[in-house]
Formats: structure tokens, sequence, C-alpha cells
């Protein structure tokens, strides 16, 4: 994408707010005028009191009340322009960052589980920010800057056309010097921040690891490692520092030559009499602003370049491609009957590496489905296509005798209760997060849920009880509870078809028994798919899949699989290795 | 803020010189609108144009002069901020160092990152402001007001009351609005935390079908944000169009003034033209300060920040202690009657734990995650203390121990598979700084790396990222076990470190370390039975708990939780099948 097409896909999202942009435009005109005009006037007052002896007073009350009403004006639009650019702002980054978020919710899974969230975060947060303020303020400073410079001129020159030429001659001498500074400076500040890249990446290694530095008596030599880098990035930021902080002095030394400059010759001018004293005083007051907006139109334009950047960032978010949303046939599923058919299925993540080429399961309603198999043979892929966060690429697969395809998103799931491994609890209360799958249950039916899988009596011990706040990622609650709370989530929907990936690895012995309980009561009379890690609920299901490679290699109940010696036999026995 | 001072301490000269000769500059700076002055009521008046070019000569000469202390301050400053900040950072490091489990724990050792790096940044923006700038404003503000003290006593009047009445306007606005946007970055951080939930449990809103509520609770966020920020922009707007009002109403007032003062002969119009403006200068020296202002809350609040981190004390040192003999005829490893616990954890985390272990015996512990089996073997290395009772090695408290001492005798594998940036030669090094070659290849070896190091072109000197980002997680765990058998310790722990190893590897790994590690005493940390059953000992750790300790098919019989573990884990027959 470039900036040109970037340009007009923001200016696209600002269009809803056109009326609002033009009379900020005029109000910012407006400011820069009266802003300027008001020199000309106290130029105007001083000519009036010209000696001791000669000072007009009528004339001195007419200016000083235009210079009032002048200096009124200019405030109440300049107040009145920065309202306007706050709310069209605001207004546009929370337009910008709904949409995205919106759009997040879209997204398929194959973005989602490809890519970290501090992408996203940083997209939504961040690039937002700095897209409108960027945007908007740079574009009001760049407007009333060049608005600046050029009524400047016309003014200068409404009094006297070869004073205003010295200005004009001299002026580029401080393009050209914070130009050669800001080269210099580029330079050095790549170093820095090189060098200080070094230094976090070394901090993050290290102080990040603290404990592991430790057990190996390594601080010294880490200390050695990082004295090293701090000395060479206190040599590098001085530079850094220096160079770039004479920018401003040597700009503000070249206005100095340009205020003498005027100075005299708009006094050799005066003597002549071709300009009042007033007149000179104004054109030094210009010869100070003139030259400001020139040093402040560099760094608008590096905000604006980042801020075309940021869109850039936030345009590629948006064209991700967002989930097929759900046929206008598709049915809604009104009750599950538990029965599910894989016919002849294909799947694959990527298509340069196949994985699942012809799976065929029939499972009926109530049977409990064990998946087994070493990491990375597709167990959580059955997963994902089920609960269809996944679209399978060949075959069919049949929820209650339906084309998976065929059935609204929300209605599929609807029917689906499911645990995951790694317990995801929202921010909220506890309350909240039990109902989070069937919205306005009663605080009744949470509790009989979550008494069902022995969740109540720590949630009753806790401060608020049902009403405790967790903070994000489930706060202080334990592996475990976090897991009986996520048991109790799907416990209160209800469904008829279960999904569960029970690792209960991270768990103390006693909440171990306790989950396990809990899932053995969710389980009772429901089909259940189970991604199993223990061999009790191995043993126990109806079907046992093992899965290799994306394939289903044997099928059959545990005695079955034992009896024939196979792949599952083998990796049984393999645990007890000694 | 103040205690950090102190780093300044080295340099005191370029602290002093930096704000004086911004000063200095400052004060040319100041007199320009007086030497303009002149120009107009006597060059221009008498027509004395050799007086002008002097006058022009003269702002030039004092142009130049502004620059070059300008350009002095700049440097010393600069040298000032940065020499502060690394010396700031070089001290946090070394205090960071000093540090114990229980501060790191503490502390996070994520927030530690952000100290080091951002928050002294931060700081060090700060300096390098307030001796620039900082000094310039207030001064120039002073200087405009003594200037115009010189040209008329009168006048001088409206320049306090204008600055009095600037800087209540500043303040104020200043006041009410930081807040707001404090309050505005909590929002922001609500977002971020809504925008990561979303992510992170895209599969759970999903599942639940919940988007739509997901997508309702963020617009009120994001109203929320709106209302806050245009909330504190509407007392920011006023700024500037009250300042400039204020500023034009003191000229107004100046001009009135000033008339009568013309009149009677006791101010020229070229002091007029001074007075407009030294007002002029007044008011953008005081918006600068206003926005100085941010930039200085912000470093403030990152000094109070880094501070705390100072105001951390080391709570164990090894000063005074001595090189420990060892005791002959003593279990290498002792603990008697140990319980510890977390800082502010309710519950101790090992409770009345007491057993020994002998040179050459492997001892295996187990029990769920929670259970303490980490916190055990940190207490052995003493990284942390333990509350009650003692945990001896080779007949010795551990707290008499210099720690160069202790841990040297304990190599180490933590659960977290940690190589630092260099080459795989200088990671084995870590525990011994003169191992050989051979040496190295050995522990390769036994730990199962010495093939995939010896398939790569540079062998032991192949470059590590840092993390060791560039192996994968089985690699990098067979390397830092490697590491830590290069160490040739007395004490060998193994926590939990053969996770992301296939059956077969870590198999070989085991049966190579039960031959390479003969006179060893060597910790085996599990979750599996299977890893150690075959140990010498299991020592049963539930909840903090020794649950029971003996060799596997001893527990199987009398210790009800071991039982259980192995039911869980282990078919009934194959339960029986060892008990028979």
């Amino acid at each position: 994408m470039n900036s040109r097409e970037t340009l007009k896909r923001v200016l696209k999202w600002i269009s809803p707010y056109r009326l609002q942009v033009t009379v900020m435009i005029i109000l910012a005109a407006v400011t820069v005028l009266t802003t300027l005009y008001a020199p000309i006037l106290i130029g105007r007052g001083i000519d009036a009191l010209v000696g001791k002896g000669e000072v007009s007073f009528g004339k001195l009350r007419t200016i000083v009340l235009e210079l009032a009403a002048l200096a009124a004006a200019t405030a109440l639009s300049q107040w009145a322009m920065s309202l306007l650019v706050n709310r069209i702002t605001y207004q546009v980054v929370q337009d910008v960052r709904n949409r995205a978020f919106a759009h997040l919710q879209q997204l398929p899974f194959s973005y989602i589980d490809s890519r970290q969230p501090g992408d996203m975060i940083s997209r939504i947060s961040t690039d937002v920010d700095q897209f409108a303020d960027g945007l908007l303020m740079g574009f009001t400073q760049l407007f009333t800057g060049v608005m600046t410079i050029v009524a400047t001129l016309a003014f200068m020159l409404s009094i006297n056309v070869k004073i205003t030429l010295v200005v004009v001659v001299i002026t580029p001498v401080s393009f050209l010097v914070a130009d050669f500074i800001a080269r210099r400076t580029f330079t050095m500040f790549r170093i820095q921040s090189e060098t200080r890249g070094e230094m976090t990446s070394l901090v993050e290694e290290m102080v990040g690891n603290q404990k592991t530095v430790k057990a190996f008596g390594y601080e010294d030599r880490a200390y050695e490692r990082f004295e090293k880098i701090n000395e060479r990035l206190k040599d590098c930021g001085v530079k850094a520092t220096f160079f770039s902080s004479i920018t401003n002095p040597s700009t503000r030394f070249v206005n100095g030559l340009v205020y003498t400059g005027v100075g005299i010759y708009g006094a050799f001018c005066a003597i002549s009499g071709r300009i009042s004293i007033g007149q000179l005083t104004s054109f030094l007051n210009y010869a100070n602003q003139y030259t400001k907006p020139f040093n402040e139109i560099s760094g608008v334009i590096t905000e604006l370049q980042n801020a075309l950047a940021s869109a850039r960032r936030l345009f590629e978010l948006m064209d991700e491609p967002a989930e097929p949303v759900d046929d206008e046939h598709a049915l809604t599923l009104k009750e599950a009957t538990g029965e599910v058919s894989f016919e002849h299925v294909g799947f694959s993540y990527r298509p340069d590496v196949p994985l699942i080429k012809d799976l065929n399961l029939s499972v009926r309603p109530g049977q409990r489905v064990a998946i087994v198999g070493p990491t990375g043979c597709g167990k959580t892929t059955l997963i994902n296509l089920l609960m269809r966060f996944y679209d399978i690429q060949k075959g069919r697969l049949l929820i209650s005798g339906y084309p998976i395809d065929q059935i609204t998103r929300d209605s599929l799931r609807a029917g689906y209760g499911m645990v995951l491994q790694d317990t995801w609890l929202k921010s909220g209360t506890i309350l909240e997060n039990i109902t989070y799958g069937k919205p306005g249950a009663s605080r009744e039916e949470a509790m009989e849920a979550a008494r069902k899988v022995y969740a109540h009596s720590f949630i009753r011990r806790m401060k608020e009880g049902y009403d405790t706040v967790i903070g994000e990622d489930g706060g202080s609650l334990s592996q475990g509870q976090k897991q009986l709370l996520c048991i109790a989530r799907v416990m209160l929907m209800d469904p008829a078809v279960l999904i569960l990936d029970e690792a209960t690895s991270s768990i103390d012995t006693m909440t171990e028994i306790r989950v396990q309980k809990a899932f053995e009561e969710l389980m009772k009379g429901r089909t259940s798919f189970v991604v199993a890690h223990r061999l009790s609920t191995v043993r126990t299901a109806d079907v046992i899949l093992v899965m290799q490679k994306g394939d289903i290699v044997e099928i059959g109940t545990h005695q079955q699989l034992l009896d024939k010696g196979g792949f599952y036999a083998n990796m049984y026995n393999s645990q007890f290795v000694r | 803020m103040k205690n950090l001072l102190k780093y300044l301490g080295n340099y005191k000269k370029e602290a002093v010189i930096g704000p004086l000769f911004k000063m200095l500059e400052a004060a040319f700076e100041l007199l320009v609108p007086v030497v303009m002055a002149r120009i107009i009521d006597v060059g221009i008046r008498n027509q004395d144009r050799p007086y002008i070019w002097r006058m022009c000569f003269l702002l030039i000469f004092f142009g130049v002069l502004g620059l070059c202390c300008s350009l002095t301050a700049q440097y010393f400053a600069a040298k000032a901020a940065l020499g502060f900040s690394a010396e700031l950072r070089s001290d946090l490091y070394r205090h960071i160092n000093r540090f114990s489990y229980h501060e790191l724990d503490r502390a996070g050792t994520a927030a530690l990152v952000t100290r080091m790096t951002s928050d002294v940044n931060q700081v060090q923006n700060g300096v390098n402001l307030m001796l620039r700038l900082f000094l310039r404003s207030p001064f120039i503000v002073v200087g405009a007001v003594f200037m115009a003290f010189t040209i008329s006593r009168k006048l001088t009047l409206i320049f306090i009351a204008a600055i009095l009445l600037l800087s209540l306007v500043i303040f104020l606005i200043v006041r009410t609005t930081l807040p707001i946007y404090r309050r505005v970055q909590q929002i922001l951080d609500t977002v971020v935390r809504r925008v990561r939930e979303n992510y992170v449990g895209a599969r759970v809103v999903r599942a639940f079908s919940r988007q739509q509520d997901e997508k309702k609770e963020f617009e009120e966020t994001t109203g929320l944000l709106k209302k806050t920020q245009l909330l504190a922009g509407r007392i920011s707007a006023m700024m500037n169009p009250l300042t400039y009002a204020l500023v034009n109403g003191a000229i107004i007032w100046i001009l009135l003034l000033g008339g009568g003062q013309v009149y009677s002969g006791s101010v020229t119009q070229g002091e007029m033209t001074a007075l407009v403006n030294y007002m002029m200068q007044i008011l953008l020296a005081l918006v600068a300060l206003a926005n100085l202002i941010v930039t200085v809350t912000r470093a403030l609040a990152s000094a109070v920040r880094v501070n705390d981190v100072f105001a951390m004390e080391v709570t164990m040192t090894d000063e005074g202690n001595t090189v420990q003999k060892e005791k002959e005829n003593s279990p290498r490893v002792a603990f008697k009657q140990v319980t510890f616990a977390y800082d502010h954890a309710k519950e101790p985390s090992l409770s009345d734990i007491s057993f020994e272990a002998w040179p050459g015996e492997t001892i295996g512990i187990i029990g769920g995650t929670g259970s303490g089996k980490t916190t055990l073997v940190s207490l052995i290395s003493r990284f942390y203390d333990c509350q009650e009772g003692r945990v001896e090695v080779d007949g010795r408290d551990v707290r008499q121990y210099p720690f160069r001492q202790l841990r040297r005798k304990v190599a180490m594998v933590p659960q977290k598979a940690v190589l630092f940036a260099g080459t795989i030669r200088q990671n084995l090094m870590c525990g011994k700084e003169d191992a050989t070659t051979e040496e190295m290849e050995k522990a390769l070896k036994t730990a199962q790396a010495l093939d995939f190091v010896r398939e790569k072109p540079e062998g032991l000197d192949t470059a590590v990222a840092p993390g060791g980002k560039n192996f994968s997680g089985g690699q990098r765990q067979r390397l830092t076990i490697a590491r830590a058998l290069t160490a040739d310790a007395p004490i060998l722990i193994l926590d939990d470190s053969s996770s992301a190893l296939d059956f077969a590897t870590d198999a070989a790994l085991r049966r190579e370390l039960r031959e390479n590690t003969q006179g060893k005493t060597v910790f085996l940390v599990s979750q599996r039975v299977a890893a150690v059953q075959s140990a010498d000992r299991i020592l049963v750790l539930d909840d903090g708990h020794l649950a029971g300790q003996g060799s596997h098919s001893e527990l199987l019989a009398d210790c009800p939780v071991y039982r259980e573990i192995c039911l869980s884990q282990l078919s009934r027959e194959e339960v029986t099948a060892y008990e028979q």
C-alpha cells in the first residue's frame, strides 16, 4: 500500500466529519490571521507614542480598543478550534478502535493462532493513538504553520518589499543549518538506539532470568558484559543528546541574524522616512515569528509520516480477511442429539504440510470418545474442526445429522461444552465467569452448577464469595481452581456434546482428584470427546482413537487395542520403561 | 528524585556549568530588546548611521556569545545527564545482582527489566531537561521583569501582575488536567486488557457465542475513554487562548499607561518596543515551562519506581561467612525439620521436612504442582532461607557458607531451560571456567546433546542467541543438562528437566545419567512416577508435607498419596503387579 492509497483511505475514515473539519480549517485560518494582525496594531500603537509631548491619546485609544477586540477574537477562535480538533480526534479514535475490535471478533483462527497478541494490542492501542494524534493534530499544525508563513509574507510585503526580501534571503540559512545538524544527528541517534537495544536485550536476558543467573553464579560475568555496554551507551548517548540539542540554539542564532538584518535595514529605512518606528517594530515581531513555523514543520512532517505508517498498520489489520459469514439458509440447530460423524474428512493448516487426510468416524449419542497420541498428531485439530474454529477442506462432517457448514455457528456451538487445557477466565466476578455461557442465569443456578463440580466450597471461602472480582487471567486463583470454574461454566450450559482437553498435570494432588470427579460428573450421559492425558479416562472410554500424524491409526476399546499389540500397546508400555 | 541525585555527584562540575551557561545565554537574549530600543531612540532619532552599525554588530556579537554559551550548556548538560544515568543503571544492576530469590519474587523480574531500561531512560530525560531548560524559563521571566524595572518602575507592576495571573492560569490548568490524564491512562490499560483477553480467549468467547456482548463492553470502555479525553481536552484547550488574551491585555495596559509616561518623557518610544518584546518573551518562557512539567512529572514517577527498587533491602547475605571444610561422615544434604513459607503466603510451602541424602544416592522427588518440589531443591543452594529447622550440606548449615562455595557444590538444571547469549562453549563454561573440550564433550554425550552439537559446522563454538532461541525446546533442555554436568559438582539437581524430550531420548538420558554420576548425589524432581520409580529413595510431597519417603515398592505398600499418584498414572494391574 503506498502513501497515496493510505491517505485516501484515511480521508474516508474522516469523511463523516467533513463539516467539522471544514469549520476547523476556517477557524485555524481566522486564528492565524488575527494573530498576525496584532503586531501591526501594536506597531501603530507605538507610532502613536513618538516622544515627550508627542503622544496622540485619541489615536491610541482607538488602537487599543481594536487590539482588545482582536485579541478576544483570536482567543475565541483558537479555543473553538482546539475543542473541535479534540472532538474530531477522539471520535475518530473511538470509531477506529471499535471497528478494529469488531474485526478481531471475526478474524479466523488461522490468523489468531499464528500471531502473538502483542501485535494486535499495539495496533489497537498505540497505532490508533498515533494515527489520530499525528494526523489531525499534525495536520492542524502543518496547516497553521504554512498559513502563518504565507500570511506573514503577505503582511510584511504590505509594509515594505525590501525588508521582506532581507528576511526571505536569510531564512534558508536556517534550513541549511537545521538540515546539516539533522543529518549528523540521525546517524548518532541510530547508533544510540542500537546500543540501547543491546542494553535492553542484555537486561532482559540477565535480569529476566536472574534466578538462573544466580544458580550458576553468573552475576559477575553478567555485570562485566553490562558495564561494557553501559559505557558505550553513555558515550554515544552524550553525542546523540548533544547534537540533537544544538538544533534549537543554532536556528535561534540564525533567527537572531534575521532579526539583526531587519534591524539594520529597517533602521536605515526609518531614517530616510520610508517606514515608521511602529512599522519597524511590527517587522521585528514578524522576523521572530516567521522562522518559527519553519522549525516546527520538519517535526510535524516526521509525525505525519509516523501517523501514516500507523494508519497503514491499521489498514493491514482491517484487510485481514474475516471468517466467512454463516450461509443465509443456514439452519438453527434447536436440539443437538450428540450424534457426530466424520466422512472422509481432510484438513491441513498449511497446504504444503498435509495433516488429516481421510478421517472416518461415527459417534452415537452418549458415547465417550478418548483421543490419544503423541504431540502434534492432530488431537487438538479434531477439536478445532468439531467447534468449527477451522473449516474442513475435504469430505463431510455431520452434526446431529446435518452438515456442519449448514448450521449457524452460534447454534452449533451452543450445543457444545468445551473445557480447554489453558483455562481462560474473564476479568470480572466469579459469578460472571460461571454464567459466561448462559448470560442471565440466576445466582442459584450458578451456585448449583458450582456445587455439582466441587467448586462451591472454595468459592464460598473467598472474600466476597461469588462476587469476588478476579483479575486478568484468573489472578490469584490456582490453576486447579481456574479449571474448576471452567468446568462449572460448562456445567451450567448443560450441553449435549462435551469437548475436553483434560490435562491436569499442573494441579496439586488433592485438587486434581476433585477436578477429575468434576469431569466425571460433567460427562454423565453426554457424548464426549476427550483429549486424554490420563490412563483412567482412556481405559473407561467407549472408543479410543489413536492418532498419529493426522490419521486415526487404531480404534477400539482399551482391551482390544492392548490385545492388538500395535502402536497403542507400545505407547502404553513405554510409560513404564525401567 | 532526591535520593537519586547523588548519582550526579561525579558530574558536579557539569551539573553546575550546564545551567550556568544556559542562564548566560538567556541573559544575552534579554539584552536584545534593549539594544533595539537604543537603535530606535538614539540611532534613528539622531540619524546616526555609524551608531546603528555599531549596535547591530553588538547584536551579532551577543548572538555569537549566546550560541557559544548555549552549546557549552547543552554539552555539559548532556554529559551530566548521561553520566548520571550510566551510574544509576550500573548501581541499580549491582543492587539487583545482590537480590536473593525473596526480593526477585517480590519485585518480579519483568518489572525489574522495566526499571533498568525505560524508567532509567525517563529519569535521564528528566535530568537532562532540568539542567537545560528548567532553570532557563524562570530566569527569563525574572530577567525580563528586571529589565522592565530598569526602564520604568511603574510599568513593572503590570509585568508582575501579568506573571502572577499567567502562572496561576497555567498552574490551575496543569493541576486539573494531570489527574484526568492519569485516568485516561488507566482506561487505556483497560482497553489493552480487553483486547488481550479477547485475543487469547477467542476460542472461549466464540464457543459461547459472546462476540456481540464483548463488542458492547469494549465500546463502553472506548466511550468512557472518549468522554474522559474530551474532558481533559476541554480544560487544556483553554491554555493557549487564556494566556494569549492575558498577554495582550497586559500589552494594552502597557500601551495605555506607557502613553502617559512617554508624554511626560520618562519613557522613550524605543523603550516601549522593548517592553512589548519582554512581555512576549515571558509568555513563551511560561508556556515552555508548562510543557516541561508533563515530562518532568513522568520522570518523577519513574524516579519513584526506581527508588522503590533501591529501597528493597537484601534479606539474605553471606557477609562474614568463611570457606567451610566438610564434616566427615555426614550426609551430603540433610534437611532437619525444615519449614518454609514464601513472603506474604498464608500457608507454608514446606512444613517440617526431614531427610538425608548420601553421596552416590539418587533421590526422586514427586508430587503435583504446588506441592513444594522446586521449593525444596532451591533451599539446598540457599536461594531462600528456611524459617524453621536447618538445611545442611556436607554437615554444615548452608547459612555458614559463602554463596560462591555453596553454589559450586550444586549444579542445577532449572525447570525453565535458559541459555545465555554467546557460544555453546561459553554456556557450558558457566559452571566451570576452566572446563576442557573433553570434559564438555563428555557432558554433552551424557546429556544426549553431542550429536546435534557435532552436526553444527561450528561445533562447540556455535553461537547461542539470547535465551537460546535458536535451539528447539528439547535441544535447549539437553544443553542446560550438559551445562550442569560440565560443572562436575558433587550435588546435581534436575528439576523436571526432561519434559520436552521424547520417550526414547528420555530413557537414554536417564540410563547415561545413572552411569556417569557415580559418587554424586542426584536429585530428580518430577511429576511422573516413571521418572522417579528407579531412584534409591523417593520423597513424596503433598501440599508441602512429606507424605512419605522410601523406595517405589515401600511407598506403594504404605504411602496412600504415592499409591494414588501411581494409580492415576499406571493401571491397577501394573500397580498391583509391583506389590506382588
